[in-house]
C-alpha cells in the first residue's frame, strides 16, 4: 500500500500517524511539506530510520528543490523521485492512503 | 488507468491544487485516464473565473480550465461545498436568485455523488488537501 | 438518478477522521460525504483517530458560537445502514477520553487493528 504524507511532522502529527498505521512492507511518499521530515539532522530522523527497517521511504524531488533541499539534506536511503515516479507509484499500489 | 483526483483546498493558499495538477498532467502523459477531478471544502475556490493572480505567476483555476478543455477533463465542484463558498453557475443564479455567476469555463457544479462515483468507477482515488 | 450511475459495484470505503469539529468544516463536511454516500449502497466504515476522536464527544452544544450542531449526525448514521465506526484506542488515551465520553455505539480498537482495517479497505476518503 501506498502512503502519502503532505505536513511537515514539525507541524502536524500526519507522518507520526502514517508512520503507527502503515503496514510492513508499505511505502511511503513524502511530497509538499511533507519533506521536512526526511530531514537527517532533525528530531524525528530517528522515527524514519526505525520505519525503513519495514517500510520503503521516497521523497519528492520538485518539493525538496522548491524548499532548498536536496539529497544530501536527507536519511540514508531515502530515494528522491518526480512527478512522473508518484504517479507510477500510485499505479503500482492498488490501495493508497493520502494522510493530510 | 483510471484517475480519480480529490482537491479539498482553494488556489494558492495551500499546495494543493498544484500538487492535484501537477500529478493529474503526468498522469496524462503517462496516457491515463482522468475520470474526474472532483473539487470540495475550498477547493470548489479553483473554479472562480474572477481570480486576478500577478503576472509573473501561475495562473490556477486557468490551468485548469486549459487542461481540462486540451484532454476532456470533468472537472466538478461540489453543489453544497460551493453553495456555501458562493461559486456560483447560471443555474444556481436563477435558482438562488443571485445577481452574478463566477464559475470559470469548463467548470460544471454537481453533488456530492460525483465524488462517490469517481471512487467507485476510477482505479485510483488520490487525494490533495491540507 | 445518480444511484444508477454505480452499476452493481460494490467496494469497501473508508473514511479517516483526524480533525476536531468546530475549528474546521472538515468532520461536518466529511459526514456529508457519508450521508449522501450512503444512497450509492457501498461498504462503508468510519475510523475516528487522532483529534477525530472528539467529533464523537458527548454533549456538543454549539449554541453559543452560533454554527450548526451536525454532531447529532453520528446518531443516525444507523439509519443510513453506516454502521460499522471504529475509534482508535490510542487516539483515546492520549487525549483522555473514554468509552463514556462518547455519543455513539462504537468499536475501540488498537492501533494493530486500525492498521488492518486500513489495509482492508480499497477507497480511503480523507478530509
Amino acid at each position: 500500500m501506498l502512503h502519502t504524507v503532505n505536513k511537515s511532522p514539525f507541524e502536524k502529527n500526519s507522518l507520526e500517524t502514517c508512520l503507527r498505521l502503515a503496514s510492513s512492507g508499505s511505502t511511503i511518499l513524502l511530497f509538499e511539506d511533507g519533506v521536512y521530515g526526511a530531514l537527517k539532522d532533525s528530531g524525528f530522523a530517528d522515527s524514519i530510520k526505525n520505519a525503513q527497517k519495514s517500510l520503503k521511504v521516497y521523497v519528492l524531488g520538485p518539493d525538496l528543490k522548491a524548499r532548498g533541499l536536496d539529497k544530501n539534506s536527507l536519511i540514508n536511503n531515502i530515494e528522491i523521485i518526480d512527478y512522473q515516479e508518484f504517479v507510477k507509484l500510485v499505479v503500482e499500489n492498488e490501495k493508497v492512503q493520502n494522510w493530510l | 488507468m483510471k484517475f480519480g483526483i480529490l482537491v479539498n483546498e482553494g488556489p494558492y493558499q495551500h499546495q494543493a491544487s498544484d500538487s492535484a495538477y501537477l500529478f493529474t498532467k503526468a498522469a496524462l502523459e503517462q496516457g491515463h485516464e482522468i475520470f474526474r477531478v472532483f473539487f470540495y471544502h475550498d477547493g470548489v475556490n479553483n473554479g472562480t473565473r474572477l481570480a486576478t493572480p500577478p503576472q509573473d505567476d501561475r495562473h490556477i483555476p486557468n490551468r485548469w480550465s486549459e487542461l481540462a478543455k486540451e484532454h476532456k477533463i470533468d472537472l466538478v465542484l461540489c453543489v453544497a461545498a460551493a453553495q456555501r463558498r458562493g461559486m456560483v453557475d447560471p443555474d444556481e443564479m436563477k435558482r438562488h436568485k443571485k445577481d452574478a455567476d463566477n464559475i470559470a469555463e469548463n467548470f460544471r457544479i454537481s453533488g456530492l455523488g460525483q465524488l462517490i462515483e469517481a471512487g467507485i468507477q476510477a482505479d485510483r482515488l488520490i487525494t490533495f488537501g491540507d | 438518478m445518480e444511484e444508477e450511475l454505480a452499476s452493481g459495484v460494490v467496494k469497501k470505503f473508508l473514511y479517516i477522521n483526524r480533525r476536531a469539529p468546530h475549528g474546521t468544516i472538515y468532520a461536518h463536511e466529511a459526514l456529508e460525504v457519508v450521508l449522501i454516500g450512503a444512497a450509492f449502497e457501498q461498504d462503508v466504515t468510519l475510523a475516528f483517530l487522532d483529534d477525530g476522536v472528539f467529533q464523537l464527544k458527548k454533549n456538543q452544544d454549539t449554541a453559543d458560537i452560533n454554527t450548526k450542531n451536525f454532531s447529532k449526525t453520528y446518531g443516525a448514521l444507523e439509519m443510513y445502514d453506516v454502521e460499522k465506526l471504529y475509534v482508535e484506542k490510542e487516539s483515546m488515551e492520549q487525549r483522555g477520553l473514554t468509552k463514556d465520553d462518547l455519543s455513539v455505539d462504537v468499536k475501540i480498537i488498537t492501533s494493530k487493528d486500525m492498521q488492518k482495517l486500513i489495509e482492508e479497505n480499497e477507497v480511503i476518503l480523507n478530509f
